[in-house]
């Protein structure tokens, strides 16, 4: 035996790395058939580590304090050396992960991912995606900017729409009767150490309970049913590595030329990954023009603003995200990919998309009446889809699933 | 299905967004002029540093930018910088160390008693307003004795802030018409401006010093924009590089899954 293996059983004798690592890579065998929309779960995890990274160094220079935060990072973007560049790959980093969450979650909804065996693995999913949005938003307080402060003051006051703890529960997260450099104390500590923990934990869980389900795939057939009788391997998986590994690196270059082109060429993006008002230091006396949400959570800001009723606005918005969490038990089909689903599920799936494209880009808009009743109709779609899916998936005129799955 | 469903998105798009997405109008502005910068331009960009440091700076800081950075991104030698471009003095008296923050000695209160609001931080406000905006709020100025200051703005209507560069443009007051807004009411907008007394510029001199400023209020709002494209050309080169490297391993370990 060489040196290394010993060294390899030493460890293996008290630790399970060996074992982990077949179990998770050389040894967990994906579908072959993994398209276009399966990078982006790789990708996620790409981005969480450059979030985490730059976040540690941006911390390193960030003062958390009302008088001195948005000068700090001025101060990061002029003065530390490649400041700019941390600081712009931060902000492009939290589009960039919506961008990949929300496109690796509408391939589940595609490909029926959520449905039996992986309905944990949704929901941690789902979990995963509600930390990354309070994530976001109390990250985006950080910069102290007017955007930063307006919007939330908006977003906190939806909470004061709760009957009798309304007041009470708004004052008791900000910490102060406006938003104030208590606000951005305990929203710092939120957004680099609770959440994150979170996060990681939760991400972790989300493919444990993937690597135990085993991966779905475009086809929505279940490999592990055809296995080879000698080796026991699923007849359609191959290790995910080496051939998935290297072919998410191809994945993750094409990824990073977009998200360069964005650090380096359009780090503003027209205003929609740093808004122009948040090049003006927070002042709580004077409100801009037009408070938008970042462009992430415009979609569900519009189906806030679409409802007249305060409370019932901000209840429409967080049904809006349990409906995705009640996926896999609103979807009564026996099909998982939208392959061999009907024309019925097509259409409402279309519908979908188109319902939250146009809500994402009328709530980053003024609302004016035209817009609200637009809203309105949209919000029926993102509805519709869930309520519409449930009726439909229970005796759907669905195509026969092949054995295997189709190269 | 898939391209249907693309063709769909892009056609609901398409015929919706042009309908939504009528700008909020925020009034009419006049001048409206368009501009661009030039960055290669480092002597336009230093003579709008030396009207920004003469006119300016009295009033307005640049309190996230150096002196000697600007000296060095503009090409400027630091002893001439600290000899003809920086008027204020440090706590102890002494002309402000070249290293120092573009801060003006002008404080809140005092600026508040005199114009009713502290003028703003300069650093950001070709990011905030555009470069657009500021080229033509320089040439906005015209005499309305109705205002504290004897003067109001085409584009900034109502500022508190004084025509500072006057004696450079000279006075102009506003020729003005009624105009249908299109929701059935009229307006009186400007629709153009008429000199009154000269100033020391022509009007071509002075749209110039409008540029200049503007070119140095882009660069004081990013000065590594320069950088971050250099690099990040190069970046992209690299990448491109590694994405053929990549996909030819990924071709290579490919081979035998059929």
């Amino acid at each position: 035996m060489s040196k290394a293996s010993d060294l390899m059983g030493w460890i293996d004798a008290r630790f399970p790395a060996t074992k982990m690592w077949e179990e998770h890579l050389s040894k967990y065998y994906a579908p072959k058939n993994f398209n276009f929309w399966y990078f982006f779960g790789s990708l996620a995890l790409l981005v969480l580590v450059i979030q985490i990274v730059t976040g540690i160094f941006l911390t390193m220079q960030y003062k958390p304090d009302g008088e001195q935060a948005f000068a700090s990072v001025e101060y990061i973007m002029r003065d530390v050396d490649w400041g700019w560049l941390i600081r712009y790959m931060h902000s492009t980093g939290a589009s960039a992960f919506f961008v990949v969450i929300y496109l690796h979650m509408f391939r589940g909804m595609m490909y029926g991912s959520y449905q039996k065996p992986r309905e944990l693995v949704w929901l941690f999913g789902m979990f995963i995606f509600l930390a990354l949005m309070a994530e976001a938003f109390m990250g985006y307080l950080l910069p102290w900017g007017q955007m930063s402060y307006w919007g939330a003051q908006v977003i906190i006051s939806l909470f004061s729409a709760i009957p009798v703890i309304g007041d009470d529960l708004t004052l008791w997260i900000r910490g102060d009767f406006v938003i104030s450099d208590a606000t951005l104390n305990r929203f710092f500590a939120l957004h680099v150490v609770a959440v994150p923990i979170i996060l990681l934990m939760l991400v972790v869980m989300h493919i444990i309970a993937l690597h135990e389900v085993g991966s779905n795939n475009p086809d929505g057939v279940d490999i592990k049913k055809l296995k080879d009788p000698e080796t026991k391997i699923p007849l359609d998986g191959i290790p995910f590595h080496p051939y998935y590994s290297v072919k998410d690196i191809v994945g993750v270059v094409v990824f990073l030329m977009f998200f360069s082109a964005v650090v380096f060429f359009m780090p503003e993006m027209k205003g929609y990954f740093l808004e122009y008002a948040n090049f003006v230091p927070a002042d709580p006396f004077k409100t801009p023009e037009h408070i938008a949400p970042v462009w992430y959570f415009t979609p569900f800001y519009a189906i806030l603003r679409a409802v007249p009723d305060k409370l019932l606005g901000v209840i429409a918005m967080f049904a809006a995200i349990v409906m995705l969490f009640l996926l896999p038990w609103l979807d009564r089909g026996k099909v998982r990919s939208i392959r061999y689903r009907s024309g019925t599920f097509k259409v409402l799936l279309v519908m979908f998309v188109i319902s939250f494209v146009v809500l994402g880009y009328l709530g980053a808009l003024p609302a004016t009446e035209i817009r609200t009743m637009f809203a309105r109709i949209f919000t029926a779609g993102y509805f519709g889809y869930f309520i519409a899916l449930w009726f439909i998936s229970k005796n759907e005129n669905t195509k026969p699933v092949p054995e295997r799955v189709t190269s | 299905m898939k391209k249907s469903k693309v063709l769909i998105t892009g056609l609901i798009a398409g015929l919706l967004f042009p309908v939504l997405g009528l700008a909020a109008a925020g009034g009419p502005v006049f001048p409206d002029d368009d501009i661009s910068i030039d960055w290669s331009d480092k002597e336009s960009m230093q003579r709008g540093a030396q009207l920004f440091v003469n006119y300016c700076m009295s009033c307005h800081s640049a309190a996230y930018s150096r002196y000697n950075r600007v000296a060095k991104d503009l090409g400027i030698p630091e002893d001439e910088m600290v000899e003809n471009m920086i008027f204020t003095t440090d706590k102890y008296g002494e002309r402000t160390k070249a290293g120092s923050l573009m801060k003006t000695t002008m404080t809140n209160e005092y600026a508040e008693a005199a114009f009713g609001t502290a003028p703003p931080d300069l650093s950001l406000v070709a990011r905030s307003r555009g470069t657009h905006w500021l080229y033509n709020y320089l040439r906005g100025f015209y005499i309305d004795e109705a205002r504290p200051m004897g003067v109001n703005n085409g584009v900034f209507a109502n500022v508190g802030m004084p025509h500072v560069l006057v004696e450079l443009e000279g006075t102009k007051k506003a020729i003005k018409e009624m105009q249908d807004d299109g929701h059935g009411g009229k307006h009186q907008v400007i629709v153009g401006f008429e000199q009154v007394t000269p100033g020391s510029m022509s009007k071509d001199e002075y749209d110039q010093a409008a540029k200049d400023l503007t070119a140095f209020l882009d660069y004081l709002a990013e000065p590594y924009k320069e950088k971050r494209i250099s690099v990040g050309i190069g970046v992209m080169i690299f990448l491109f590089i590694l994405l053929i490297l990549s996909y030819m391993l990924k071709k290579e370990f490919w081979k035998d899954v059929h």
